[in-house]
């Protein structure tokens, strides 16, 4: 073990951790706001219950994606200087923008929306919350056009010894940031959609205030189905964006070795990277790489072999994330279908196997946003800009054995620890269920 | 050249404000039990912050951000080479945002002393971290061509310990203005007393700090040369003597803003005696790290100083907004329907 080892693990530890959070803010908070919303439109108050009830929840959650947040922003410069350095001329402008123009609103909105159910009047507490999901997925904006650079640099030079940007709108427009921000927008309101489902599953199989949770489990459904489906579409558009620019990685995500025309699809394969080949291979599917490739039956597919042994990522883990993540992926769209069709009628509470597969199915998107974390990190090595800085050039210099062991150890135990209360929190408010009484949390109409 | 130093300002600006609003929430966090006597008035010490100190937190990031994008050899080299002081805040601040949101999840009297611990430590920690932090770089890192040659030991000298408890102070006397403007009846009382009986401690160290710092630092260089700066260790003097003469007239809430005042001066008179530099070396002029020669491209100073400018104002407008909802005292009996208050 080294520091550059350590950093390394220090840096997927607490971005995977900071991950746990942050997709289910990115969804949760518009389908409170949507909830929040129906409600001032129409007076219904189970809209009102169904607005706090999901909102206790988002706020246990986000309580953690916020505090995880600030260590990815310190261990740039902590941990990686010499990348700091290297390229903050240009990395440095998306994470300032971020906090300049998402953080700020919301937070501060948060706030608003935590503290004043009897100090503003309904339609701006409304406003605040939808503000607050505004903030956030403006912030995973800028967070993935700041990673999308890391991945396909555009828009710089080399000069006076570091890359310095020359062309903001390229790097706005990255065409590997869109792709990013787009497939993780909907890959986080899919965790969204299954957690609401999931909970509501719960509640339906007790018996526990059926017609809350029959119509929070299809606002869940309606809105997963879309989501579900919108995964695969931008899922398939960032496979061809991956394929063109960074033809290793992909040929690590599907274990392809030697370069072919027209490859197809193995579905059962295994990669044995010590002789260069796959152990198994069974059940093709004619062209289909090739087609998730670009889109053409008949390209051509680099393998593996055509690079350098030190310039390929690890293939297996990639391999493996990859599989994984697509496989959910397809399973997402199934199950959501079904959920939205049984939520249309009025007995899914009758249909007890599928409210427990629900239910069982609540961490499974979260998986699969890790495994395409795992993906895009690691299928990344050995660069830490593609093409541009290795990782094993990027650490810090000035630090040393003993204090990253610290780090790491310190942000190991820390992060189990809030970890395991959180998810405890989480599963007894969620368990709890929705309040009754719904006075006591709304100004009187008329008000500001 | 001009971004550079437009730049520069606006780092300073933001480690202010920062302070400013944040050392109130760690103010009013170490004093947390002391003047908190019962659960009571503990949930009443934590939802006054309540409602702001997120927002007040993201001065920090936008802080970092902002010295990473305009700065950014001196973000890489600054926050690694202070990596365990750094280590350590992070650690505080991330317990402290978790225990203000947990606390009142459970009743159990063991749950809620731990928090409550938790949240007086965390909001401790970081204040003397801070204030060493800025202290060392005041005095000048021990760094040349060939790199860092400090240690967390080295951070320890007593002119860096005195910056650390001058900040606690600072805040603690902050926190209790907040806290009594923002709370009633004998909380509050408490609170102007609290305030009080540390003022004269806080005005020994302060005066202690501005003499220590002639030997300790060259940050009077710059105020000599150009005395009009003079103004800014004055304000810092003159605001720091008002809170004491204003909370003798019953007027809290001007005591609080010449607190405000005091520390916005304070972190002014630091960064303008800095400047050029934003981390001074001591061991030769040549390896500090100035405004010019840690700084991005021109271009991308152009393209930030033009985002500041859009956004800054559109940020605080809507914090001036926050502030004036939530601008009611709390108290006790307010909580008690507020299912979504801490
Ligand atoms: C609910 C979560 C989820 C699901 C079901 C999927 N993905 Fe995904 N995927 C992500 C969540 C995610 C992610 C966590 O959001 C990633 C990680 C990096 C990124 O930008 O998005 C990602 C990355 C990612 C990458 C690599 C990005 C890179 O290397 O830079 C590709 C090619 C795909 N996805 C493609 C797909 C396909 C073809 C799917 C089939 C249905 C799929 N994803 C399902
Ligand atoms: C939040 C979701 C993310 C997760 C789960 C994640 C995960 C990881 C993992 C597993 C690694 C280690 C890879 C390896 O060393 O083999 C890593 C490295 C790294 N990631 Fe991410 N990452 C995330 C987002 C980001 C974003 C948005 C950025 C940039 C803005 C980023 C920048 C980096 C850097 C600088 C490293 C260290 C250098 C390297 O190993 O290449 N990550 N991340
Ligand atoms: C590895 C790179 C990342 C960095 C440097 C980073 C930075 C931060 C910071 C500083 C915060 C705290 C904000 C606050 O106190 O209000 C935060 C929270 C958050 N981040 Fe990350 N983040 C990273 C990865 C991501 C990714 C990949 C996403 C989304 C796609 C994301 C979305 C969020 C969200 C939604 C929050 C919680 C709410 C909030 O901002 O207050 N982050 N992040």
């Amino acid at each position: 073990m080294d520091v550059l080892t350590l950093s390394r693990l220090q840096f997927a530890v607490t971005g995977m951790f900071h991950f746990i959070f942050v997709p289910l803010t990115l969804g949760i908070s518009i389908l409170v706001a949507y909830m929040e919303t129906r409600y001032v439109l129409s007076g219904d108050e189970t809209w009102l219950r169904m607005t706090k009830f999901w909102g206790k929840l988002f706020l246990i959650n986000f309580a953690l994606g916020v505090v995880t947040g600030i260590t990815m922003e310190f261990q740039f410069g902590m941990n990686w200087a010499e990348y700091s350095r290297y390229v903050g001329d240009i990395f440095g402008a998306p994470l300032a923008i971020e906090a300049t123009v998402a953080f700020f609103m919301e937070s501060v909105f948060i706030g608003v929306w935590i503290f004043g159910w009897n100090k503003v009047s309904k339609r701006l507490h409304a406003i605040s919350i939808w503000l607050v999901a505004i903030g956030t997925n403006v912030s995973a904006l800028w967070i993935l056009l700041a990673n999308g650079w890391m991945q396909h640099p555009v828009g710089y030079v080399l000069r006076n010894g570091r890359a310095e940007m020359t062309d903001f709108l390229a790097v706005v427009t990255n065409p590997i940031g869109l792709i990013k921000f787009a497939h993780q927008l909907v890959s986080g309101y899919t965790v969204a959609a299954f957690f609401i489902m999931g909970i509501s599953a719960y509640h339906l199989l007790k018996g526990n205030q059926p017609a809350f949770f029959k119509r929070s489990f299809r606002v869940g459904a309606t809105f997963g189905v879309a989501t579900a489906f919108l995964v695969l579409v931008t899922g398939d558009f960032h496979a061809v964006e991956v394929a063109r620019n960074q033809p290793a990685k992909f040929a690590a995500m599907e274990s392809v070795w030697e370069t072919r025309q027209g490859l197809g699809m193995y579905l059962l394969l295994f990669p044995d990277a010590a002789n260069q080949c796959n152990s198994v291979e069974a059940l093709c599917v004619p062209k289909l790489v090739s087609i998730l490739a670009y889109h053409d039956p008949e390209s051509t597919i680099k393998g593996l072999k055509e690079y350098l042994p030190a310039e390929r990522p690890p293939v297996l883990p990639v391999f493996l994330s990859f599989r994984a993540m697509a496989g959910l992926g397809t399973l997402f769209i199934g199950l959501s279908l079904l959920a939205f069709l049984m939520s249309r009628g009025d007995n899914i509470d009758r249909r007890r196997w599928f409210l427990r597969i629900m239910l069982y199915a609540i961490p499974l998107p979260y998986l699969a946003n890790q495994f395409g974390w795992l993906v895009a990190e690691i299928g990344r090595q050995p660069w830490i800009v593609y093409g541009v800085m290795k990782t094993s050039d990027a650490v810090s210099k000035s630090i040393d054995m003993a204090q990253v062991v610290g780090s790491l150890v310190g942000f190991t135990l820390l992060y189990g620890f809030l970890g395991v209360v959180d998810i405890y929190l989480l599963a007894k408010y969620a368990r709890k269920g929705p309040d009754e009484d719904v006075s006591a949390m709304i100004k009187p109409a008329g008000e500001v | 050249m001009e971004f550079q130093i437009i730049w520069f300002v606006l780092w300073g600006v933001l480690w202010s404000v920062y302070f400013m609003l944040d050392g109130f929430v760690m103010g009013s966090g170490m004093l947390h039990h002391i003047l908190g006597k019962n659960d009571g008035e503990r949930r009443v010490m934590i939802n006054i912050i309540g409602p702001v100190w997120d927002g007040n937190e993201v001065w920090l990031i936008t802080a970092g951000g902002a010295t990473f994008a305009a700065f950014p050899t001196t973000y890489a080299l600054m926050f690694s080479y202070l990596y365990t002081p750094l280590l350590l805040l992070l650690f505080a601040l991330i317990v402290r945002g978790v225990s203000y949101e947990f606390r009142g999840k459970e009743n159990g009297a063991t749950w809620k002393k731990g928090w409550d611990l938790a949240i007086a430590v965390c909001n401790f920690l970081p204040a003397l971290l801070f204030g060493v932090a800025f202290g060392n770089i005041f005095r000048g890192l021990p760094m040349d061509g060939a790199g860092y040659h400090g240690s967390l030991l080295y951070l320890l000298n007593p002119y860096g310990l005195l910056t650390g408890v001058l900040f606690v102070l600072l805040f603690v006397v902050h926190g209790a203005l907040y806290a009594t403007v923002k709370t009633t009846g004998e909380l509050s009382a408490r609170a102007l007393g609290v305030a009080n009986k540390v003022w004269p401690v806080l005005t020994v160290v302060a005066v202690a700090f501005l003499a220590y710092t002639y030997p300790a630092t060259r940050l009077y260089d710059n105020f000599l040369q150009h005395p009009v700066f003079l103004v800014a260790p004055l304000l810092a003097v003159a605001a720091l003597l008002g809170i004491r003469v204003l909370t003798a007239q019953q007027k809290p809430l001007a005591a609080f803003a010449a607190s405000c005042i005091t520390i916005l001066m304070v972190v002014a008179t630091g960064v303008i005696g800095l400047f050029p530099n934003l981390i001074p070396s001591n061991m030769g002029a040549e390896f500090s790290l100035t405004a010019f020669n840690s700084s991005s491209s021109l271009y991308t100073l152009k393209i930030m100083t033009v985002v500041a400018a859009i956004f800054v104002p559109i940020v605080i407008v809507y914090k001036i907004w926050v502030y004036r909802v939530f601008r009611a005292k709390l108290t006790i009996e307010d909580l008690v329907g507020n299912k979504h208050a801490y």
